[in-house]
Formats: structure tokens, sequence, C-alpha cells
């Protein structure tokens, strides 16, 4: 180990063309690399990135239309059911004014009908009344006629 | 080292001794270059495998990579600013992802199973030529991408706030680079040196859990050094008013 931490051939810092080449050596490899890796490894991460950009942007500005889109759905969804409720109250009312003309109309009918058959009833009691008024004075007469007779 | 009384495989300690290889009448260190091609290659490797059939939905290795990615951009970005972090992402992650490999395969990776002539396989962030070589171009960078970016107002930084700064800011740039390479240098080298004693003495168990420290002070130098890499540059092409 006579040589070590010597200048010159056989030392520790032996200084030669060994230093000239070896930076040309890395000066070509820097030029390899960039053709090979950096360049090529560059574009496929950045057109990677400006992928994800724009379709981030795009999903956002998607996302966007479809709160938009849902917010006036809701709206008409709500209209909707502020109309159909109306329709519903009107047809209830509707139905409910039917059924009272319905019943009023029935109702009267049946009074009238009632009515009717109770003068007829009476107007026939009055008439067999009169009859039997009638029969009960004839029977009388001929009870006296023939009493009379008798004596 | 001298001849042991005993003979272990993997416990040999070889410190500064390096495999030359003659380009010209250039010498290089054979081991650094062929540890860190390997590396290199499985980095490489790596990425082309995960960047073959990239999807919007990522799977598998391309998962790796794209956290990898996403760390590096976020440790730029924090440090050199929003307005020229992209500039400068690629220098800061090769320069993270080159130390954080070296780092790890010099430690993971059995080297010592393969014998060379001279010298050892290890990390190439073990060699002063290499971080020098990494602190070097830092200071590039930074230089380039102020001057760059502000043109001859980028040395109104050696007087912000005050001129009194100047003699400390001109220091500083000279310390930059020394810190950057001797921080790298001096705690990959004492990592391998430590577990190399450790087997040495111990070759059982004992050395498990200071690999492991190995392992995690090799991933903060990588943090550590692109971190700083990346602030140096931030603070060059920050704006001041």
């Amino acid at each position: 180990m006579t040589s070590f931490l010597l200048f010159g051939a056989g030392g520790l810092f032996d200084f030669d063309a060994t230093l000239p080449l070896m930076a040309v050596q890395v000066v070509l490899l820097t030029f390899i690399l960039n053709a090979l890796f950096f360049s090529p490894v560059g574009r496929v991460v950045e057109e990677r990135e400006g992928y994800v950009n724009t379709t981030r942007a795009e999903a956002k500005k998607q996302l966007a239309e479809a709160e938009n889109l849902e917010a006036k759905l809701k709206e008409q969804l709500k209209q909707a059911r502020m109309d159909a409720q109306t329709l519903i109250q009107e047809a209830e009312q509707d139905s409910d004014n039917l059924y009272r003309e319905a019943l009023a109309l029935a109702t009267a009918d049946a009074n009238a009908t009632r009515e009717k058959s109770r003068r007829e009833i009476d107007a026939q009691r009055e008439k067999a009344l009169k009859q039997l008024k009638g029969d009960a004075e004839k029977l009388g007469d001929q009870i006296v006629t023939r009493l009379l007779a008798a004596k | 080292m001298g001849p042991l009384p005993f003979a272990l495989p993997f416990a040999e300690l070889e410190v500064g001794q390096h495999l030359y290889w003659q380009i010209g009448n250039l010498k290089i260190h054979g081991q650094v270059f062929m540890t860190s091609w390997l590396l290199i290659g499985a980095l490489l490797a790596l990425v082309v495998v995960g960047t073959r059939k990239m999807e919007r939905d990522p799977r598998g290795v391309q998962n790796l990579l794209e956290f990898l990615w996403d760390y590096i951009r976020d440790l730029a970005r924090t440090q050199i600013g929003e307005k020229a972090y992209r500039d400068w992402m690629p220098f800061i992650g090769t320069l993270f992802l080159f130390i954080f490999v070296s780092n790890w395969g010099g430690a993971l990776v059995p080297w010592k199973l393969i014998h060379l002539p001279s010298g050892e396989l290890g990390a190439p962030t073990a060699d002063i030529n290499t971080t020098v070589a990494l602190a070097l171009l830092v200071s590039l960078a930074y230089f380039y991408a102020g001057l760059s970016r502000k043109g001859f107002r980028y040395f109104e930084y050696y007087v912000y706030p005050t001129p009194i700064m100047l003699p400390f800011k001109i220091v500083e740039d000279f310390t930059k680079p020394l810190s950057l390479s001797f921080r790298l240098f001096g705690n990959i080298l004492a990592d391998e040196l430590v577990v190399a004693v450790l087997v040495f003495l111990v070759p059982l168990i004992l050395p498990v859990p200071v690999m492991f420290l190995g392992l995690f002070t090799s991933a903060i130098q990588a943090l550590i050094f692109a971190t700083l890499a990346a602030y140096y540059i931030g603070e060059a092409v920050e704006e001041h008013h």
C-alpha cells in the first residue's frame, strides 16, 4: 500500500485521460437518456396530466349540467304535484256536487211519489168511506121499512 | 497489501491500482470504463424495455420509469424553478441515474469474482476521475445556464447583494466542483474500503449491516449530487431584482 494517497500512476488521485473521456461519456449519456427516457416518458406523463385535467373539467361541467337539470326537474315535479292536487280537489268537488244533486233529485222524486200515493190512498179511503156510508144508510132504510112493514 | 497468512477469495484489498488501457499516448483506467459500460448498458436496457410500449394506463417497467421521471422532475423543479427546469431536467436526471446506478452497481454486483491483471472492478464513482468529470460538467452547466439565460448580467450574481461578496463568490466557483467531486468520491471509496476491510477481518455476517449502510449512503450521495447540481444551476438562472 505504498502508493496509497499518491498522485500519478498507480495512485489514488491518478488523473489521466479517464476524466475527459468520462465527461464525454456522461454528456453522450445525457443526450441518449433524453431521447430514450426523458422526452418520451415526459410526453406520456404530460399527455396523461392533460387528459386527466380536461376529463375532470368535462366531468365537472357535466355534473353542473346534471345538477341544473335535476333542479329543473324537481321544479317541474313540484308544479305537476300541485296541478294534480288541484285537479283532484276539483274532481272531488265535482263528484260531491253530482252526488248531492243526485241525492236531492232522488229525495224529491221519492217525496213526490210518496205524496202521490198518500193522496191516492186518501182518495180511495174517502171513496170507500162514502160507499160504506151509503151502504149503511141503505141498510138502515131497509131495516126501517121491514120493521114498519111487519107492524 | 502484502501476502496474507491465509487466503480468502473475496478479501483482497487493493487501493489506487488501476488496469491501464493505452490509447495513443493517453492512459485510461480500464476497470472504470468496463463497469460503467456494463451499468450504463443495464440502465439503457431498463429504459428501452420500459418505454417500448407506453400506454396511458402504465404497467410494469413503465410504472418504475414514470416514478423515476416524476422524482427527477420534482427534484429539478424545486431546485431550478418553474421557468428553466425543463431544459436542465435531462442533465440532472442523467447525473442522478448514472451516479445511483454506479454506486449501487458497485455495491451490489459481485465484481470481485472477476479477476483483472491489475486493479479491481468496482463502482465507477469510486474513481476520482469520474467524480471530477461529473463535478466539472456541473460547473460548465451552471455557467452555461446562467450565461445563456441572462447574458453578461449573469455576473451580477457575483456582486449580489453587495460587492463584498465578490471574492467569496469567486472562491465558490472553485469550491463547488471540489466539494462535489470529493464528497462523492470519498463516500463511495470509503464505503468500499470499510466493507472490504470488514470482510477481510470478519468474513461472515458482520459486514452485512455495513453493506446495507453503504447502499443507503450510495443512494443519498446520488441524491445529494443531483440536488446540489440542480441548486447551482437554479442559483445561476435565478433573477435578482
